[in-house]
């Protein structure tokens, strides 16, 4: 970059004075002070605003239905209408995981299953919630549609074991997700 | 340069330079290259800083030319009318006319004045046109196939491939999941017929079980009725198979390959010293697969050699020293367990004190385990032989790895030779103090339980639970190959160096520090060596096979220090169809 | 004998009430209205949960009283955290660094005059500790060992960031207190003494030093001497509640802990209630720092507008309750100038150090050196002819310009700024 040469404004004695621009801080600060106790806030009604300020006062009140579309929660495996595991442990959610959150033990589907054509699934599936980021990578890098981020954002646990989310609570929170997907279809 | 030629007709043009070396001249993307006569266009390009994308090209193996993935565009010189001489230009060279179409660069040799073209408009949509068909019948199940991440169709589709699928028919169905041998499943619909696999069972493996049956887009590759791919160099197929329709049932489903961190190391199965990869993800070994080595082991492992790692992650493996206390083994610590040793050691007649040591052991340990015995003042100091059927490829009759060195370090031509007066020795009772290092004497050396138990002190060192460990009064927990760095000599005299790539588990320690503290704790002297660069340093300085080596001079591929006049079968064969010219690497 | 256990009593209750009953539970009040008035600044709401916890004796809900307790959690908090020493600092001063700051702290408190002095059955008593005649400048000796506290802190951490932190705070810390001392001269010379009771006696009879207007219980304009005094005394308050901002470390002045250069400044290897304490001194000087500008400037406990003497005669039975109610308007008028600390740390960025500097020393020390030759000039000129007065006020002129034109040259020529 180039380097421009700024010239400093030349300053009034009233500005250099400073009192003056104290004064209109002070002012400033007071009008914001006395608008958030009157709970006049500017976009305290669309925060949900508990009275004072803009804050929202959170387990009381809730912004469930205000949530976007595109909001990014906790991650979790779907499965198809017939209950199928979408995901077939390819390890590429684990292998994108920034914070190393997704530990993946792959298995061999038996022969005798009737889904047997896609041969392999996973055996253990582990994310470790205090690590998650919820940046969404893992749902991008999905090439079976398996793994989505839900809008759960509630996500406590009194241990560390507790916060990890195995397979079962994976699927028990993911659900199922409707939507064409080829590897099952014996002609394609 | 141009001048000088037309100034100078005495002038040798480049074509007569070239042919008093052998050699053609060749233009490769427009620069003049010399190579010698009979080069593939192939390798040609290689060597010009072009790796061209093939599939079913491999140089250890014949060219069918079946892949056409590695179409270039040629050029000749205009064959002159008769009666008329060649017109050379200013540069000394002819003219080249290029061909309308591209022709494979695997299976046609260079020759003099030639041109190839590795890129341009035909070259590419040659490939583009080549990648679209190969993949019309691919299932295109990368999530699940094994070979994701080290597929040729997958890198090349993505260097030369289109971004979509115009094909709107229904796949051509194949057989899946196929059991075509103990140690190989095979996958018909990924399978792009290059033949690899059926090449090398034919010409390297001398066994023929895999063929193409059918015929066009219903080619399907299957092994022969009567036969299973069983072969000990089966594993070599899912090597060399660029897609994922020959896969490993030992690491099906394992691990991504890119996960794993490659750690180049040598096989310890047998006296050949075969180059080997090891690849690890974290504290595990999930495959191992053979690497070059022309002087060794070619491009090739045996399954057998290749299979045996499961023991480094299992149950069995000692973790901390074990000492026996009323006919149980109870976990202690090394320090009280080298100082029991030491007082049991120290008193005693070196005649009554005998050394196992293993054929499995590097020249460091081999050279501290003399060391150790000079240490004692005994002369019961042997190996123990371990020999099995040579198959006239790689595997070798002596399934030690390291009795060349031994032989070297030990100073004598048969390191085997006291092992039966040791066993009379322990039988009789003139042996009371045994060390057994990293040997399981009750299944490899013929010792019998109610001997060692006659024993007054026996230790032993070792990777896992074993017979012999039952006897011991002291168990000391050792390094797998993959855990230590060390060096060995193979049957042809060539050293070569093991590299570390995983952690001991545990309290366990390498062998040389094992050996190293058992001779401290004798003497009572103050630790001086800390790392087995400075081991080497003495070794070398001992014998003179080594001086002037250490351990990063070795290299990966190993430097030969003696000549033993031993042979590598598979490398005579492939020696001889080299120069008949049916391979060209 | 009696007496002077009676004596001792009545010294050790008002060393207890006015130290540990007034003074300390001001620091965690201050504390509290600083997180709240900073939310509300902020559109926020501040901590509103902390009240009662009745859900630990088994209880459905607690009771968050507006969040009031939360100054007890974070003591709490505080008291039960790991107290982790560094291995590398130098123990003792270590050790000693959090209490040399917090103790000279509590020590000023004691010439402060809470409230007009009250009798109880016929005894009279004053409400202040020690009724000594040289109030302030016991309070700038003591308050100034504070600079001790954190230079140690700094030094003793063994660490380049409170080391650095350390002593930028002793610059800042000596650089201001000579304006600090400079700036009450003229308030002293008002006033004619060092007493503090008796200054604030003086501003409930006579009106207070900023706001003189009332004499004796009347409302009424002042005289021309009381009227013109009113812009040294203007002058004296600017400069003197500036330097107490420096003095007490806030900001716009708060460079010994600026987190973006320092990390936490000298107290960064301090942790749990090592590091309280230097929160505690850091608090009460600014507890202390408001009563003196209130009791110099602002009257002190006085109600003003001539209410004081109806206030002292306030009784029940031999009871005299005015002064108990003139601790009340004190508590008041302090919390009310603490606000106005927290308004300026939340408004007012802080400070380049250049600018601390220039301002310390630049500014501040020859203003209110000319300050005090105004006020003395204008204090005497009853007394002397016109043309003196002319030949003192043209001389103050000549002075002031000088300095204004140094100071001008002085400055180095802005360098272009390099975006």
């Amino acid at each position: 970059m180039a380097v421009v040469k700024v010239k400093r404004p030349k300053l009034g004695f009233g500005e250099k004075i400073y009192l003056g621009a104290l004064a209109k801080g002070f002012l400033i600060t007071l009008k914001h002070a006395l608008k958030s106790l009157a709970g006049k806030s500017i976009g305290a009604d669309s925060l949900k605003s508990s009275g004072m300020g803009v804050t929202m006062q959170f387990p009381e009140t809730r912004w469930d239905d205000q949530l976007p579309e595109y909001y990014r929660g906790a991650p979790t495996l779907v499965t198809d209408e017939q209950g199928r595991e979408r995901c077939v442990s390819c390890q590429l959610c684990e292998f994108i995981c920034p914070p190393k959150a997704i530990k993946i033990k792959p298995g061999e589907i038996p022969t005798d299953d009737p889904w047997a054509k896609v041969e392999k699934r996973p055996q253990e599936f582990d994310i470790d919630m205090t690590r998650c980021i919820y940046c969404g990578m893992c749902e991008e890098v999905c090439p079976e549609q398996a793994i989505y981020l839900r809008k759960d954002y509630l996500i406590t646990g009194l241990s560390r074991a507790a916060m990890v989310h195995d397979k079962k609570k994976l699927y028990e929170i993911g659900g199922v997700r409707t939507g064409l997907v080829n590897k099952w279809n014996e002609l394609k | 340069m141009s001048e000088t030629i037309s100034a100078n007709p005495d002038q040798k043009l480049p074509k007569d330079l070239a042919a008093e070396k052998g050699m053609v001249n060749v233009q490769i993307d427009g620069t003049w290259h010399q190579f010698p006569k009979g080069t593939r266009m192939i390798e040609a390009a290689r060597q010009a800083g072009q790796i061209l994308p093939h599939y079913c090209y491999h140089p250890k193996l014949s060219s069918p030319g079946s892949c056409r993935m590695c179409l270039v565009q040629m050029g000749m010189p205009p064959r002159p009318a008769p009666g008329t001489d060649p017109a050379y230009g200013d540069d000394g060279y002819q003219q080249i006319n290029w061909m309308p179409r591209p022709v494979i660069a695997c299976a046609n040799t260079v020759a003099e004045n030639m041109g190839i073209r590795t890129t341009g408009d035909i070259v590419e949509s040659c490939r583009k046109g080549v990648m679209e068909f190969l993949l019309i019948n691919h299932p295109l199940d990368c999530p699940i196939c094994d070979q994701a991440g080290e597929c040729r169709l997958q890198e090349n589709s993505v260097s030369y491939g289109k971004g979509q699928s115009r094909f709107v028919d229904t796949k051509v169905k194949k057989p899946k999941n196929v059991d075509i041998g103990p140690r190989i499943r095979l996958d018909d619909e990924r399978c792009i017929m290059c033949s690899r696999c059926i090449r090398f069972m034919d010409e390297v493996a001398g066994d023929p079980v895999l063929g193409f049956t059918q015929r066009g887009t219903h080619t399907t590759l299957t092994v022969h009725p009567d036969r299973l791919l069983d072969s000990n160099y089966s594993l070599n197929t899912a090597d060399i198979c660029p897609v994922g329709a020959l896969t490993s049932n030992d690491f099906r489903f394992q691990m991504r390959v890119w996960f794993l961190k490659e750690t180049p190391t040598i096989d310890v199965n047998c006296g050949t010293g075969t180059n080997i990869t090891v690849w690890t993800r974290g504290n595990t070994v999930h495959r191992i697969t053979p690497r070059q080595n022309d002087d060794v082991n070619s491009c090739w492992m045996p399954d057998s050699h290749r299979l045996n790692f499961h023991f480094i992650d299992d149950k069995t493996r000692f973790t901390e020293p074990l000492v026996k206390e009323d006919a149980q083994h109870l976990p202690t610590d090394w320090k009280s367990s080298l100082d029991t040793l030491a007082a049991k050691l120290k008193g005693a007649d070196g005649s009554t004190t005998a050394i196992i040591a293993s054929g499995r052991m590097t020249n460091e340990e081999l050279f501290l385990t003399k060391q150790l015995a000079e240490t004692l003042g005994t002369q019961h100091l042997s190996l123990v032989p371990r020999t099995g059927e040579d198959d006239g490829m790689l595997v070798a009759a002596d399934r030690n790895p390291n009795t060349t060195g031994a032989k070297l370090i030990l100073g004598t031509e048969d390191p085997f030779a006291k092992l039966d007066s040791i066993r009379d020795g322990v039988r009789s009772g003139t042996i009371k103090n045994l060390l057994v290092l990293g040997e399981d004497i009750i299944t490899d050396a013929g010792f019998h339980f109610n001997d060692l138990a006659k024993l007054d002190l026996l230790v032993q060192s070792h990777t896992s639970a074993n017979p012999t460990a039952l006897a011991a009064n002291l168990v000391l927990p050792a390094a797998a190959f993959t855990e230590k760095r060390g060096s060995m000599v193979n049957l042809t005299g060539r050293i070569q160096r093991l590299n570390r790539a995983t952690e001991m588990p545990l309290d366990a320690r390498d062998d040389w520090e094992i050996i190293r503290d058992i001779t401290l704790a004798v003497t009572g002297a103050k630790k001086d060596t800390f790392l087995i660069e400075d081991v080497f340093k003495q070794l070398a300085a001992a014998v003179p096979e080594f001086a002037d080596l250490n351990l990063s001079r070795i290299g990966d591929t190993g430097k030969p220090i003696l000549d033993t006049g031993y042979q590598i079968p598979l490398l005579t064969n492939e020696r001889a169809r080299k120069a008949a010219g049916e391979i060209t690497g | 004998m009696t007496d002077i256990i009676i004596q001792l009593l009545i010294i050790v209750t008002k060393i207890v009430f006015f130290t540990f009953m007034v003074l300390l539970p001001l620091v965690p009040v201050s504390v509290y209205f600083e997180r709240r008035f900073c939310a509300v600044i902020q559109d926020r709401v501040g901590p509103n949960r902390v009240g009662i916890p009745l859900t630990l004796l088994g209880f459905k809900k607690d009771i968050p009283i507006l969040g009031l307790f939360q100054p007890v959690a974070d003591g709490i908090k505080l008291l039960l955290k790991e107290d982790f020493t560094p291995s590398y600092v130098r123990t003792t001063y270590y050790w000693l660094a959090p209490a040399l700051t917090v103790i000279p702290a509590l020590i000023t408190v004691c010439v402060i005059p809470f409230g007009s002095p009250i009798s109880i059955l016929g005894h009279q008593e004053q409400l202040l500790i020690a009724d000594i005649g040289v109030g302030p400048l016991f309070v700038f000796a003591v308050s100034s060992l504070a600079v001790y506290g954190i230079t140690l802190a700094g030094w003793s951490s063994n660490s380049k960031y409170p080391f650095i932190g350390g002593v930028r705070s002793t610059a800042q810390m000596i650089s201001y207190e000579i304006s600090l001392g400079l700036s009450i001269i003229p308030v002293l010379l008002y006033y004619g003494e060092l007493n503090l009771g008796h200054i604030v006696q003086h501003q409930a009879d006579h009106g207070w030093l900023l706001l003189p207007f009332w004499q004796d219980g009347k409302i009424g304009l002042p005289d021309a001497t009381t009227a013109l005094y009113m812009i040294p005394a203007v002058i004296a308050f600017i400069i003197f509640t500036v330097s107490i901002f420096a003095e007490t470390n806030r900001t716009p002045f708060d460079l010994p802990e600026c987190e973006t250069e320092l990390v936490g400044g000298y107290h960064t290897e301090y942790s749990s209630m090592k590091f309280a304490l230097f929160f505690m001194g850091e608090y009460a000087a600014m507890v202390i720092g408001s009563a003196l500008i209130v009791t110099l400037f602002l009257g002190g406990w006085s109600v003003g507008f001539g209410l004081d003497s109806w206030i002292n005669g306030l009784h029940i039975g031999d009871f005299q309750i005015g002064g108990i109610l003139h601790i009340g308007v004190f508590v008041a008028k302090l919390i009310a100038f603490i606000l106005f600390f927290i308004l300026v740390r939340w408004t007012v960025p802080r400070f380049r150090y250049d600018q601390l500097m220039k301002l310390g020393w630049v500014v501040f020390f020859e203003a209110a050196l000319i300050n005090v030759f105004l006020a003395a000039l204008i204090l005497a000129a009853p007394e002397l002819g016109s043309a003196a007065i002319a030949i003192g006020a043209v001389l103050l002129l000549a002075v002031t310009a000088a300095v204004i034109w140094v100071a001008k040259i002085s400055e180095p020529a802005p360098k272009a700024l390099r975006v």
